[in-house]
């Protein structure tokens, strides 16, 4: 006993060294929290960035300009047959009116150039948006009315300052007749800046000014149905299989090491697989919400499985053994305790999987949603393209305007993503238990 | 099911087939379950050694031992427990009223519904007082209607002495209870399916005195009613609580006797050290 006392340390001496040695202990443990505070900021400075990056682009997307144009709403000629079919309307004056109403604006003055010019201001789709406006206010034939009517988009870039007065003409994309026809509009109040139609209510177009968001928006919600009602009974049927019911074995570890394989194959292999598989070998059409669901659904299978049996082993083994011990069978046991308490996990797995599908482009170009498609889609088997692809489709396109359109949506599209890791959040909130 | 007649062993024929080498005397005249030359393996280690032991009708059994001697392992093969360990494997014959339980016909659920279980640690569903007691009934089938039900969830909870606590709150989570309360919670639970035996496992290590003193209470009048085993860390509770006591030591059932006769004039050196607090 007394051996070790004096081969060791007084306490003197010990409380000594203790003493020295906390002044650097404490020295490091600052330094690190220093370092992890600067790296958080560091992370919300470029979140900050990329926020204010996004917004100030896709903001003004949600706007563009319109001309206010007096339209003579004359039955005869807007409406030959007298019928209000859409025959009869087409078959109608539509586009002849909306000119001459552009050239009162200019007080009527101005030969065949400015026809022709005022012809290329107004957007082409305007003749739909008066047969548009004739259809839902039909007792308003035979009036005077004041319509909006979208401007081209190299008017609109002109208004926004892209398109700038003092390039030497020849390197414009409008000529100077066209910029005094502005300048026009403007002293008279006709312009006006608002929230674009277009783009939530549009379907695609080559005319940026026309160009919207609707039908991808159904596309990758007709996508996301087909994906969910695939991935999410599977992906929970797989868990559970795997968790309580495969035997422990090497077949069973074998599929697991896959399954997370899986997990980190490029999606676009998916989109390969679609294409082989679903169209080739199966002749299913291309381009439809149907076959874009099911390889989104494969592609987020993996993520779905792996997440359930996360939350199947976070239930607690003690209410496993308190079933067991009344005599409940294993199947009672999964439903109606496993389940239940892994539903939140399961959940918030399968949404976190959903947005990964919402933002996925890449597969779907394989499988051919990459198309031009004006109509918007009505049911799974209609060609259609989704959010993310119309994305990249306007990012390619030349016109000014479609930059802003690119940027509003790519809003839209963010804006989903943030509701639906929210919808995760706050039912893993609501669903949580404690035990 | 097979007579009780049939299959019960003659006490003699068993005393001259088996190599015992448990002191004192296993063997009840009225056994309502027995275990004969029983080994547990949890892959190659041998968890139980050949144990051979009745519980008789309406008594309260004990066992007792150093920890890792293999009671919490031998309680739960009683009620088949063990099978949801994949590398556990049971030798041997276990018979509830002269039925062997591991008899490739038997159902464990019908098994499970009469020889209940009560955990170390209270486990209540995360689901109301109501639900968690008429959780066995349901899934069993034992009420034909909503009435009789609420009976069954009644008694069940006046057995357990939790009647007059809980009876305003039913609908409130059993999770939300004391320690103590969930797992007289528990026992209430495993007395609805009306069980036979009631297996024990230390159902006071994780409470208080005074709570665990209003289960041993409890475990007194249940008694009456129900065959009760009983594995405790506790010397004091298994001389307080039981009528005989089984002292297991490394897998092996070192003694079995008298609960007054173990602890007062224990015949195996082994029980005496423990109960002498040599180890433990």
């Amino acid at each position: 006993m007394t051996d070790i006392v004096t081969k060791g340390l007084s306490p003197q001496e010990a409380s000594a060294r203790v003493q020295a040695s906390l002044k650097q202990r404490r020295q490091k443990e600052r330094r690190f929290r220093r370092l992890g505070l600067a790296a958080v900021l560091l992370a919300l400075t470029f979140l900050a960035v990329l926020f204010t990056g996004i917004l100030s682009k896709g903001l003004p997307g949600m706007f563009q300009y319109y001309v206010k144009l007096d339209v003579e709403l004359d039955r005869a000629r807007l409406d030959p047959l007298g019928d209000l079919s859409d025959a009869s309307l087409y078959s109608g004056d539509a586009e002849a009116m909306i000119l001459e109403s552009a050239l009162l604006t200019v007080d009527g003055e101005g030969g065949r150039k400015v026809k022709k010019t005022l012809r290329k201001m107004v957007s082409s789709g305007s003749a739909i948006r008066l047969i548009d406006f004739v259809k839902s206010h039909p007792e308003l034939l035979g009036t005077r009315q004041q319509i909006k009517f979208a401007v081209d988009d190299d008017i609109d870039s002109f208004l926004r300052g892209f398109i700038q007065r003092d390039t030497p003409a020849k390197d414009r994309r409008i000529d100077d007749l066209t910029i005094e026809i502005v300048d026009k509009w403007e002293s008279k109040g006709l312009i006006s800046y608002e929230l674009s139609d277009y783009l939530f209510f549009g379907s695609a177009s080559r005319d940026a000014e026309m160009a919207g968001i609707k039908g991808a928006l159904i596309g990758s919600l007709l996508t996301l149905a087909i994906c969910i009602s695939i991935a999410f009974p599977l992906g929970v049927a797989a868990a559970v299989y795997l968790e309580e019911l495969a035997p422990k074995n090497r077949w069973t570890e074998l599929i697991e090491i896959n399954i997370n394989n899986l997990a980190a194959v490029p999606s676009v292999v998916f989109g390969i697989m679609g294409l082989a598989i679903f169209i080739v070998t199966f002749g299913m059409p291309r381009s439809v919400p149907l076959v874009g669901g099911v390889v989104l659904a494969l592609m987020t299978l993996p993520t779905i499985i792996i997440s359930s049996r996360a939350a199947i082993r976070a239930v607690p083994p003690s209410i496993r053994d308190a079933a067991l011990g009344i005599g409940a069978s294993k199947m009672q046991v999964i439903f109606h305790h496993v389940i239940p308490l892994a539903m939140p996990g399961m959940l918030t797995g399968t949404i976190i999987g959903m947005a990964q599908a919402l933002g996925e482009t890449a597969p779907l170009l394989m499988i051919g949603m990459v198309a031009f498609i004006v109509d918007i889609p009505g049911g799974f088997t209609d060609p259609a393209t989704v959010l993310p692809v119309q994305i990249f489709m306007w990012a390619d396109f030349a016109e000014r305007m479609f930059i802003q359109k690119t940027s509003a949506a790519i809003l839209v599209l963010l804006a989903f993503l943030v509701t639906m890791n929210a919808a995760a959040i706050a039912l893993r909130k609501k669903l949580e238990r404690r035990w | 099911m097979t007579s009780f007649k049939e299959l019960n062993y003659s006490t003699d024929l068993i005393m001259e087939n088996t190599n015992l080498k448990t002191t004192g005397n296993v063997f009840v005249d009225n056994p309502r379950m027995s275990a004969r030359n029983v080994d547990v393996y949890y892959g190659d280690k041998h968890a139980i050694k050949d144990v051979t032991i009745d519980i008789s009708e309406q008594e309260v059994i004990a066992f007792i031992g150093p920890s890792g001697c293999g009671k919490s392992t031998f309680l739960r093969t009683l009620n088949r427990m063990n099978d949801t360990i994949d590398i556990c494997r049971v030798t041997g014959q276990i018979t509830l009223d002269g039925e062997d339980i591991y008899s490739p016909n038997v159902d464990v659920v019908p098994l499970r519904a009469r020889v209940g279980m009560v955990f170390q640690k209270p486990n209540p569903f995360p689901k109301s007082i109501y639900d968690n007691i008429a959780y066995g009934p349901r899934i069993h089938g034992l009420t034909r209607n909503k009435a009789e039900l609420d009976e069954i969830v009644e008694s069940a909870l006046e057995r357990a002495g939790l009647w007059t606590e809980v009876k305003d709150r039913l609908d409130q989570p059993g999770t939300g209870l004391s320690g103590g309360q969930q797992q007289r919670l528990c026992i209430a639970r495993a007395i609805a399916v009306s069980p036979e035996v009631i297996l024990m496992d230390e159902p006071c290590s994780a409470l208080d005195p005074i709570a665990t003193a209003k289960i041993e209470e409890l475990i007194e009048e249940l008694k009456t009613q129900y065959t009760i085993v009983i594995v405790t860390h506790s010397m004091q509770q298994a001389a307080r609580v039981s009528d005989r006591t089984a002292y297991f030591h490394l897998g092996d059932l070192i003694e079995v006797g008298k609960t007054e006769q173990i602890f007062t004039n224990p015949a195996h050196k082994l029980t005496q050290d423990y109960i002498t607090g040599r180890f433990g």
